[in-house]
């Protein structure tokens, strides 16, 4: 193998290779990194004599004004976008456990249990990737509706007397949505490491005395520990950005951070509010995000 | 003890218990998955203006009256917006495949610093929440590059290639490591120079990765509606999924049913005709569980 590495460092030009990435490569400058950089004058940037917003490209005469404003929105006595940032910290950890419990649940299933039938089940695990997360979000807009089926079915099992307001910004119903949103990115990953886990870990702690459970609890979930926590960031850095699932099925009762960054963006001139706040989400998610590329990285080498 | 706490005992027990709770737990999963997306789809043929009551079968939503100009065939500018939606895919998928394509070979064989950093650039743009890209892509389109590219099809080309172009980098890194290098260096060890091993050779057991990305970008481009949303100033450069998501936020007649059903017929079809051409490049070799690739992405 080092033999052929040699070889082929040989025959080839040193810039044989590098030249195969450099188009993507300044594809990646020009058009990722540069609108970062353009994100940062923009927050950080002025206002011109019709007071329209100035970006400024140097970084020594950033001005952290903006910046500071949308800050103080967050926190002291004019603070109404903390309700917004509260609800994402709540709403988000919430619909990635319940991911985490009905995605492991369904994984474990397929992995160990559906036999001969486990195509199938694989095809219509994956089956909704192909469906766009516009439609899954505008069919449960139909079946929320005060007469959609969700209400009817409640009524015919007289559980509700009246139609209940699904879509008039309820929690309940935006939490659901992400959950319905995100479940099948954290259950094909967790499927993919359920179904390598080495049966005979599994006979061993059988045939040393332990119960299926107990196998379950000190075997195979101890196993699990770094394919759930990629599945959390797998499905929790999107749902930190998202918008569109509380603008299809919430109010403006239960905005997220998503809504205040889209909102910016659609108002004129809100170009430096949408970059500070793009920088606050990005310095809210480096954590997670770091984490998860490390994790891959280790993967990768690993494999 | 009681015989019926002594016979569930002996049931939580027993090794080789169907599990019952997993199984409903999993085909009531599934149901709550698919079945809503297939009443939206039912509901485009409903003969009312409601998506929620049943009031009849028709195709009035799809092909009816072209004086009404309500359905998706009669309603211009619902059909200005497929059109848009197909023409913004195709482009993206003829220019991000290549691009990523080559950059997987490059960093797949390329040894130093370099392919760590590009290669950590380009996953990064594909875990990041898609509204980041958007807005810094459109706060860098209407300040740094106004005089350059202004808002408009190009500008949402130049976006979704940047958000779809990592796709094509992991399907076909995912298969340069499956294939090794061995078939390269046979060719290089018959004598032939650089360009032709990588153009007669390792090209050609690309072909099954570079189809399936290709109907990956294709699917998932005509279904985003964030990226293109901000990059796009006019009416006559909404897509399909724009429009979609307009409507939605209203009180939306069925025919937008009959556009989200159009979507998602047209991305089956792209899946389906990619995956078909995997099939059958890949047909001499079946060692592997066919079709991984098709997963969209792996961890």
């Amino acid at each position: 193998m080092r033999e052929g590495a040699r070889i082929s460092s040989v025959l080839y030009p040193r810039w044989y290779w590098p030249s195969f990435a450099a188009p993507a490569s300044v594809w990646l400058v020009f058009l990722f990194i540069v609108p970062f950089y353009v994100v940062l004058s923009a927050a950080f940037g002025t206002i011109d004599l019709f007071g329209n917003p100035l970006p400024v490209y140097q970084p020594w005469y950033w001005s952290t004004a903006t910046f500071q404003d949308i800050l103080g929105r967050f926190y002291g006595t004019d603070a109404f976008y903390r309700p917004a940032l509260i609800r994402t910290l709540v709403f988000v950890p919430a619909a990635s456990l319940l991911c985490l419990i009905i995605g492991y649940g369904v994984a474990y299933y397929v992995a160990r249990h559906a036999g001969r039938r486990k195509g199938l089940y694989l095809v219509l695990l994956i089956s909704p990737f192909w469906i766009s997360y516009l439609m899954r979000i505008y069919s449960w807009q139909g079946l929320l509706q005060p007469d959609g089926l969700v209400n009817r079915i409640l009524a015919w099992m007289h559980v509700a007397s009246s139609p209940v307001g699904w879509l008039q910004g309820k929690p309940s119903t935006v939490i659901l949505g992400l959950v319905y949103g995100y479940i099948p990115y954290m259950i094909l990953p967790l499927y993919g490491f359920l179904d390598r886990i080495d049966q005979n870990l599994l006979e061993a702690g059988r045939d040393l005395g332990a119960g299926p459970m107990k196998t379950f609890v000190r075997v195979t979930l101890p196993l699990s520990r770094q394919a759930i926590l990629a599945g959390m960031v797998i499905v929790a850095l999107p749902m930190f950005g998202d918008y569109f699932t509380n603008d299809l099925l919430g109010s403006t009762k239960t905005a997220m951070f998503g809504n205040l960054i889209d909102n910016a963006v659609q108002s004129p001139g809100g170009g430096p509010q949408a970059g500070s706040l793009v920088l606050m989400l990005m310095v809210l998610l480096v954590v997670p995000l770091l984490y998860y590329l490390r994790s891959t990285k280790r993967a990768q080498e690993a494999a | 003890m009681s015989t019926a706490s002594l016979s569930v005992r002996r049931w939580w027990k027993d090794p080789w218990r169907k599990p019952r709770f997993l199984q409903a737990l999993t085909w009531g999963y599934l149901a709550w998955s698919l079945v809503p997306v297939l009443i939206a789809v039912a509901f485009s043929f409903n003969a009312g203006r409601s998506r929620s009551a049943w009031q009849g079968f028709s195709l009035r939503w799809w092909v009816g009256d072209p004086t009404a100009a309500e359905s998706l065939l009669y309603r211009p500018e619902l059909r200005a917006s497929v059109v848009h939606s197909v023409w913004l895919a195709v482009a993206t998928m003829l220019i991000a495949v290549p691009l990523g394509t080559l950059f997987a070979i490059g960093i797949d064989r390329w040894h130093g610093r370099g392919p760590g950093i590009a290669n950590f650039t380009m996953l990064l743009s594909f875990v990041l929440p898609e509204i980041i890209l958007g807005v810094s892509l459109f706060l860098a389109f209407i300040y740094l590059l106004r005089d350059v590219v202004s808002l408009g099809s190009t500008a949402q080309i130049l976006g979704l290639v940047t958000y779809q172009i990592s796709y094509p980098v992991i399907v076909v890194r995912a298969r340069l490591l499956s294939i090794g290098k061995d078939y390269e260096e046979a060719a290089m060890d018959l004598g032939a120079p650089p360009t032709q091993s990588v153009r007669r050779v390792l090209l050609p057991l690309l072909y099954p990765a570079i189809f399936a990305s290709a109907a990956l970008v294709f699917a998932d481009t005509i279904d985003d509606f964030v990226t293109v949303r901000y990059l796009c100033a006019a009416a006559s450069c909404e897509p399909i999924s724009v429009k979609v998501y307009d409507a939605a936020r209203a009180a939306p007649p069925p025919s937008v049913n009959a556009a989200v059903t159009f979507m998602l017929v047209a991305t089956l079809l792209a899946i389906s005709v990619g995956f078909v051409a995997y099939r059958r490049i890949t047909k001499a070799e079946r060692a592997g569980p066919a079709g991984r690739e098709f997963i969209g992405f792996q961890v």
